[in-house]
């Protein structure tokens, strides 16, 4: 290539930067969410190169549902205090919501209690405008039609029909009373691109990304890794071997795939070569054909 | 394994697909995205499913790309869906821009970042009103790379004779236009003829497939050609550290030493250094998203432009445009609208539009306003001085968007004119 050419890695950059400047710049009071995932931590770096040399200029959120794997927990502590981030974190303490078992952190009721009420209750409390979240249009079919800059009614409510259409790199950032706005920089982005945005960037993430021996049961077609949320029920049988995580929840309804790939080339090795989806592991996409669409329009992000 | 460099270093291409559903769109994107191995096992597993449900004895592809409830339920498209894939050549970032509903106003914002627009024509129907929208709009939005595909060829047969005289209709057609060029492939997206595969039906074309055309063509890098355009997002400052300024280049090459004018102030001044982050560089280009340190202390913010002396852009408060209308309630004279252009945003006024383009027969019709996917050429009166490029010229500081004031939807796409 040329010295002039970009490749398309340095374009989604670009892009991505673009984009979180831009909010910060026309929003008065942005935050990003921090899932601690892969694609947060991608997100997390393209903020950081955004607004250096100053710090990020607002704040994490991330939304604890209680159930998430420790290790989760452990990295986004020791992550955001090394990185001297921001970091809020946001619970739903309401009754209802602490009664939910692990074995129903598949279910609509959960996602909502859980992930969609507390986010929006967050976004209520500290009067956020717009909200930073790593979502790709690649996932999920519903998010293929989602807006880079996404608005949200007064009730976080997401209205796929009534979009506003998206021009070259002119964003429209201006909101009506109520309204807030979800922002996705790395709509653009695929699986394989991040991880190698992973590799090329040295990024840390989530030990449980790589390949390790560890203990698992088969439940409902899926790998639950047995830890405190996940306990052996009668009958099943206990399967010890290599497994990894391409996507990450709460530990009681994400699956873990049987995997080798203990290093990054291992890994983007067997990503670009997968035959399913990273979010065939996700209980949550399954149940109902219009499942993501549903939740993103009752304000899921 | 596959060569992690030789991965990144694909280029990136990014197509708009416009056609109707009739015309077998959803059926060649997927069709495309089954042959290049972007479609995953669950997902072809659940559109098996439904396809089973439906009653279909094969798998129907086009289910694919229908995203919303909504959309399967009337099995229309709604709105523009992005899609992704990779050739052994290059990331393509498909716009699938539907061709019912709303076709204008989807296929203004598709086409808008396009380095490629690919229109679908059906072999038994040829040159349609629709088609015609369509190329009209592709030469308004100065697509540089225009493919027709004339699909459904199996069903007349296969017939050359059919493709030779589509293809001379277009032609006579485009004369009309503003284009200089189009490419035209014979296709059967159902069967796979001339997509990634070439098939055996038709010996008789030797020109390339969809994906050798996707692979040939050449995108965006002329900008590096362009004049430096390098309009200020934000200005950032570390402790203790001089002022940095970022913003995305979107168009020309910068070098560290470079002298360069900030506008509108006029002040004269070098690079002293350029960043991605905290990397260093010694120049940058068209695409990048940088931040720049200046050898002396001046005042700059957002909204303000780096370009070169002898590199001016226009500068009016009084511009000319193609307005592509598209909200739900018309232009409305003495309404306040926002105009957004490069990293500015300030009111406007429409005083007049001088006529409206009936895109069916290009006729230049009088009007009074312009409704719902109406395209119309207007006259704009902004309340600060705006510095601009012709869009024919730079497509990102030439174009712009209008918000309305009191509802905050985006109701138009403008394109300045020279």
């Amino acid at each position: 290539m040329s010295e002039y050419n970009l490749n398309y890695l340095e374009k989604l950059e670009a892009e991505s930067i673009h984009i979180i400047r831009e909010a910060a710049a026309e929003f008065q009071n942005p935050v990003m969410l921090y899932s601690i995932g892969k694609d947060s931590s991608v997100l997390l770096r393209l903020a950081q190169k955004a607004f250096y040399p100053a710090k990020i200029p607002f704040p994490l959120l991330h939304i604890d549902t209680g159930y998430k794997f420790r290790e989760m927990i452990e990295f986004r502590d020791y992550y955001t205090k090394k990185i001297a981030a921001n970091l809020i974190v946001h619970k739903n303490e309401e009754a209802t919501a602490l009664a939910f078992k692990p074995e129903q952190a598949h279910t609509d009721e959960y996602i909502y209690y859980k992930k969609t009420k507390p986010l929006l209750e967050a976004i209520k409390k500290h009067d956020f405008d717009a909200a930073f979240g790593g979502a790709r249009r690649e996932e999920e079919k519903s998010r293929a039609k989602e807006r880079i800059f996404s608005i949200r009614d007064a009730n976080g409510v997401w209205d796929p029909k009534n979009q506003r259409p998206e021009l070259w790199h002119l964003y429209n950032t201006k909101l009506k009373e109520g309204q807030t706005a979800r922002i996705f920089p790395l709509s653009n982005w695929t699986e394989a691109d991040i991880w190698m945005y992973i590799k090329q960037e040295d990024i840390e993430i989530v030990p449980l990304y790589f390949a390790k021996r560890q203990k698992v049961v088969r439940r409902n077609n899926v790998f639950l890794r047995l830890d405190e949320f996940v306990q052996v029920k009668e009958g099943e049988e206990v399967i010890e071997g290599m497994f990894r995580y391409r996507t990450l929840g709460c530990s009681p309804s994400t699956g873990a795939v049987p995997s080798e790939a203990i290093t990054l080339e291992e890994i983007i090795a067997e990503v670009i070569s997968a035959k399913n989806s990273e979010r065939e592991n996700r209980a949550i996409d399954y149940s109902s054909e219009n499942s993501m669409e549903q939740k993103k329009k009752e304000g899921y992000f | 394994m596959q060569d992690i460099k030789e991965t990144i270093d694909r280029d990136l291409l990014w197509l708009a697909t416009a056609g109707s559903v009739d015309n077998g769109k959803s059926t060649l994107i997927g069709r495309l995205l089954h042959d290049c191995h972007a479609i995953y096992q669950d997902q072809l597993s659940s559109l098996e499913k439904i396809s089973f449900k439906k009653g279909l004895s094969e798998v129907d592809l086009s289910l694919l790309t229908d995203g919303l409830s909504a959309e399967r339920e009337q099995g229309i498209t709604i709105d523009v869906a992005y899609r992704y894939f990779n050739t052994d050549r290059r990331r393509i970032i498909i716009a699938d821009v539907p061709g019912h509903e709303q076709y204008t106003r989807n296929m203004v914002t598709g086409c808008s970042n396009a380095d490629a627009v690919l229109i679908l024509m059906d072999a038994q129907k040829g040159l349609t009103t629709q088609s015609k929208r369509h190329l009209f709009i592709a030469s308004m939005m100065k697509i540089p790379n225009i493919l027709i595909v004339v699909n459904k060829m199996d069903a007349v047969d296969y017939r050359q004779d059919v493709f030779a005289k589509i293809k001379q209709d277009c032609l006579s057609y485009i004369s009309r236009l503003n284009i200089k060029e189009v490419d035209f492939i014979p296709v059967s997206a159902i069967k796979g003829d001339m997509v990634v595969f070439r098939g055996e039906a038709m010996p008789w074309y030797k020109d390339t497939t969809i994906i050798e055309y996707l692979n040939k063509i050449k995108v965006s890098l002329s900008n590096n050609e362009d004049s430096l355009r390098l309009p200020i997002q934000l200005t950032v400052r570390g402790e203790g550290e001089p002022r940095c300024y970022t913003g995305k280049m979107e168009s020309g090459v910068l070098k560290k030493g470079d002298e360069v004018l900030i506008l509108p102030s006029k002040i004269k001044t070098a690079i002293k250094a350029i960043f991605i982050g905290k990397k260093k560089l010694e120049m940058a280009s068209a695409g990048q998203s940088v931040s720049v340190m200046l050898v002396d202390e001046v005042d700059v913010g957002r909204g303000d432009l780096i370009v070169r002396q002898s590199e001016l852009p226009e500068k009016a408060n009084e511009i000319e445009a193609m307005l592509c209308w598209m909200d739900n309630n018309p232009l409305e004279m003495g309404r306040s609208y926002l105009i957004k252009q490069m990293n500015k945003t300030c009111r406007v006024d429409i005083s007049n539009v001088s006529y409206r383009v009936n895109i069916d027969n290009l006729y230049h019709e009088s009007a009074a306003s312009l409704r719902l996917n109406e395209i119309g050429r207007v006259f704009v009166k902004t309340n600060n001085e705006l510095l601009f490029d012709a869009y024919e010229d730079n497509k990102y500081t030439g174009s712009f968007i209008l918000i309305d004031e009191i509802n905050k939807s985006t109701v138009a796409a403008g394109i300045i004119l020279n």
